[in-house]
């Protein structure tokens, strides 16, 4: 089963690499993984999408509690929550392509964020699996580059993640 | 008041009331090492090797309550304590390492004897530090020791750059240490402690397994008080032993692959099992599938939540202290009106009988050739089994943990998770710092031995009368055991030739050296030994060359699928 989780931890250099450290020694799955500081800046959150059976999401819990620099893991699938995942894709757009890719970005609500006479740059966010839907729909072709930041997440409500 | 880094680091030493720093000096560690030798509250003992080093900071924590610590250069020094720290965290002992580091400037430079100290040694510590700024200095320390000796304990390394130990800032030793993201749970939740207590009294075939987590939580007396109330069997896993006294009739030995037929049947057979303080290994419970197959309710007491539930499904789970949770727990049965249901126990306690009449610790007694499980007994024997014994990796190993009976906790020093070659003798350096009158044995094998063995000198310079107990089979007895049994008796790699004359050996070193070869000869030989109150006595017994340890659950095996002895193969 596909896991989103927040992890708040210590904003002190080697902590991330404890955190990707411990998955790769004990061989969980990363599929996306993302990290800045928060409002407060001794504070990082990060967000770590995974896999695995109900048994290795709860060892990945507990193990990452038991790292000295965690001070807070919460599993965002066990309720209502949010993802969003920014993609920035550069597209050729020339001829009958051009206005195609114009109008595939505002369906998707997507921006145009840099234009040349041959390129756009096209900024999209959403779940994962809308920004998998526009590339499909669009001209595989016509796509020169693509970068993604992976997925961010927070609870629905008033469930906050705070110490 | 202004001091320098390594000022700081020595009264921080001094302040967490550090006897002993077990190490080994080098370039980035000099300005540390000159402070040292300005005092003598905190003596510094100079090994052979780091991983001596670190072995006898282990073995020092292990015989006391005390966090063990140990200094070393930076490189080719942390390098050489890698293996040391590995062996502290995977047994969970509390030590701190402190490791010079090069210049701040240089780090990332490849610098001569750089290395990434924090980042090689991050999967085997609890936490590590690099100390940047002298400023941090103190506290970090602090936090140091905090972190090695609460919760669940583990080794912390401390890396400090050379320019750290030699730039001065103001010092005052913080008197206490909160951490927000580092709080470990000490007491257990009061209604998981209620449901275990029902389910024991419920219980018609109870065991008690408990590991190294109630040596480190220092709960035998706790340990000794719950079991004896519950009249229930007991096991101790490998690093347990010594919790419960081996003499005691509720005790059946340890458990595991190893461990005796009776201790495994009851494990493998029981309808609620208290678990305390073990981690359920691979090595303890052999296949989890195969021991899942049996319906058995488990409570689990432990420090960590990560060993809740990792390798089997645990139906109770209690986090906590394990000292405080068994008391929580002694007071509530004592004041239930319920108590254990000695019909069934009594029935229990026939069928465990019926598995201890199998003998499965019985060798042949009469050998002329000397069997290595009767040194073992013999040593038990002439030291009343109030030694401190330490052992290596490997056959000896586990012919220690059957016959030699420990009665109290903290009394048996071993690498149990990392199984170390190479511990037992640095690790009896550390235990007979700490126990200056007290007889420490290290029994090892002549394969082990030869690991860590320059250590005779740092033995020699500081007289510890160590009692080497060395059971030569001229095999690398584990492996040809293994090789036997499952690879046809092809035994690749497991043969040494050219061993030493240890006796030539130990006396080069300058000790004592005895070769015995004969069963007549055994009891004399340790006699003599002991009587050397102020020698390193390196006792070589030429034993049975092809001896294997058991009763036996093979890798993957489930624990009431045993071997009995070479009529079962």
């Amino acid at each position: 089963m596909r896991h989103i989780i927040s992890v708040l931890l210590e904003n002190e250099s080697g902590a991330l690499s404890r955190v990707v450290g411990l998955f790769s020694a004990r061989g969980y799955n990363i599929e996306t993984l993302t990290v800045a500081p928060t409002e407060d800046p001794s504070l990082s959150r990060m967000t770590v999408v995974t896999t695995g059976s109900d048994e290795v999401i709860e060892q990945i819990n507990k193990q990452l509690n038991k790292l000295i620099e965690v001070v807070k893991v919460v599993d965002l699938s066990d309720g209502e929550h949010i993802e969003r995942e920014l993609m920035l894709v550069k597209v050729r757009a020339i001829g009958k392509g051009r206005e195609e890719m114009k109008r595939m970005t505002d369906i998707f609500r997507g921006r145009i964020i840099d234009v040349t006479d041959k390129d756009y740059t096209i900024e999209l966010t959403g779940t994962g699996a809308k920004l998998d839907a526009f590339l499909n729909a669009i001209d595989r072709a016509a796509i020169l580059e693509t970068v993604r930041t992976g997925a961010s997440g927070i609870g629905r409500g008033d469930r906050a993640l705070k110490i | 008041m202004e001091l320098n880094g390594a000022e700081i680091v020595v009264r921080c030493l001094q302040e967490e009331g550090v006897d002993y720093v077990f190490g080994y000096p080098g370039g980035a560690v000099l300005y540390l090492y000159d402070e040292l030798f300005k005092q003598d509250k905190v003596k510094h003992i100079l090994v052979r090797h780091e991983q001596g080093a670190v072995h006898a900071a282990d073995g020092y924590s292990r015989s006391t309550e005390k966090i063990g610590v140990a200094l070393v250069t930076s490189g080719p020094g942390v390098t050489n304590a890698v293996t040391g720290i590995a062996t502290a965290y995977m047994d969970s002992i509390p030590m701190v390492i402190i490791t010079g580091q090069v210049p701040t400037h240089a780090i990332g430079l490849d610098a001569f004897q750089e290395c990434d100290t924090v980042g090689i040694t991050r999967p085997c510590v609890k936490h590590n530090f690099l100390v940047k700024n002298v400023k941090d200095l103190a506290l970090t320390i602090k936090k140091a020791f905090y972190i090695a000796r609460t919760g669940r304990p583990g080794p912390v390394v401390v890396d400090i750059p050379k320019d750290v130990t030699i730039a001065k800032t103001e010092f005052e030793y913080p008197r206490t240490v909160s951490m927000r993201s580092y709080n470990p749970i000490v007491k257990g939740h009061a209604g998981q402690i209620k449901k275990a207590i029902q389910l024991l009294l419920r219980a018609k075939r109870p065991m008690i397994y408990t590991g190294g987590g109630v040596v480190l939580g220092n709960a035998a007396v706790e340990l000794v008080q719950l079991v004896r109330w519950l009249g229930f069997p007991c096991t101790n896993t490998l690093m347990g032993l010594g919790a419960y006294p081996a003499s005691d009739g509720q005790f059946v030995g340890m458990l595991g692959m190893h461990g005796t037929y009776e201790a495994n049947m009851a494990m493998q057979h029981c309808d609620v099992l208290l678990a305390v303080g073990a981690r359920f290994d691979d090595r303890v419970i052999g296949n989890p599938q195969h021991f899942s197959k049996e319906p058995r309710t488990i409570i689990h007491i432990d420090i960590d939540p990560s060993s809740i539930s990792k390798r089997v499904k645990v139906d109770v789970p209690i986090v906590g202290n394990v000292r405080e949770v068994m008391q929580d727990m002694s007071k509530q049965l004592r004041a239930s009106k319920d108590k254990p249901d000695h019909g069934a126990l009594k029935a229990w306690w026939k069928q465990i009988d019926v598995w201890r009449g199998r003998n499965c610790l019985k060798y042949e007694r009469t050998s002329k050739v000397i069997k290595p499980q009767s040194v073992v007994e013999k040593l038990h024997e002439l030291t009343r089994g109030d030694a401190f014994v330490t052992s290596d990796v490997g056959q000896h190993q586990m012919w220690a943990a059957q016959f030699y009976k420990f009665s109290k906790p903290r009394r048996w020093i071993n690498s149990g998770g990392l199984g170390t070659m190479g511990f037992g003798l640095p690790a009896a350096m550390g235990v007979q710092f700490a126990h200056p009158k007290a007889t420490v044995a290290c029994i090892t094998g002549e394969g082990s031995i030869q690991m860590c063995i320059q250590e005779l000198s740092t033995c020699k310079q500081y007289h510890l009368p160590i009692k080497i107990v060395n059971l030569n089979n001229r095999y690398l007895g584990m492996v040809r055991q293994w090789q036997q049994i499952d690879y046809s008796s092809r035994y690749s790699g497991s043969y040494m030739d050219a061993l030493p004359d240890f006796v030539k050996l130990a006396e080069a070193y300058g000790h004592v050296g005895m070769r015995i070869e004969k069963t007549a000869d055994v009891e004399p030989a340790l006699k003599e030994a002991l009587k050397l109150k102020d020698r390193l006595v390196f006792m070589d017994f030429i034993t049975d060359q092809t001896e294997n340890v058991w009763p036996m659950v093979k890798a993957g095996k489930g624990l009431s699928e045993m071997l009995l002895g070479s009529e079962d193969l």
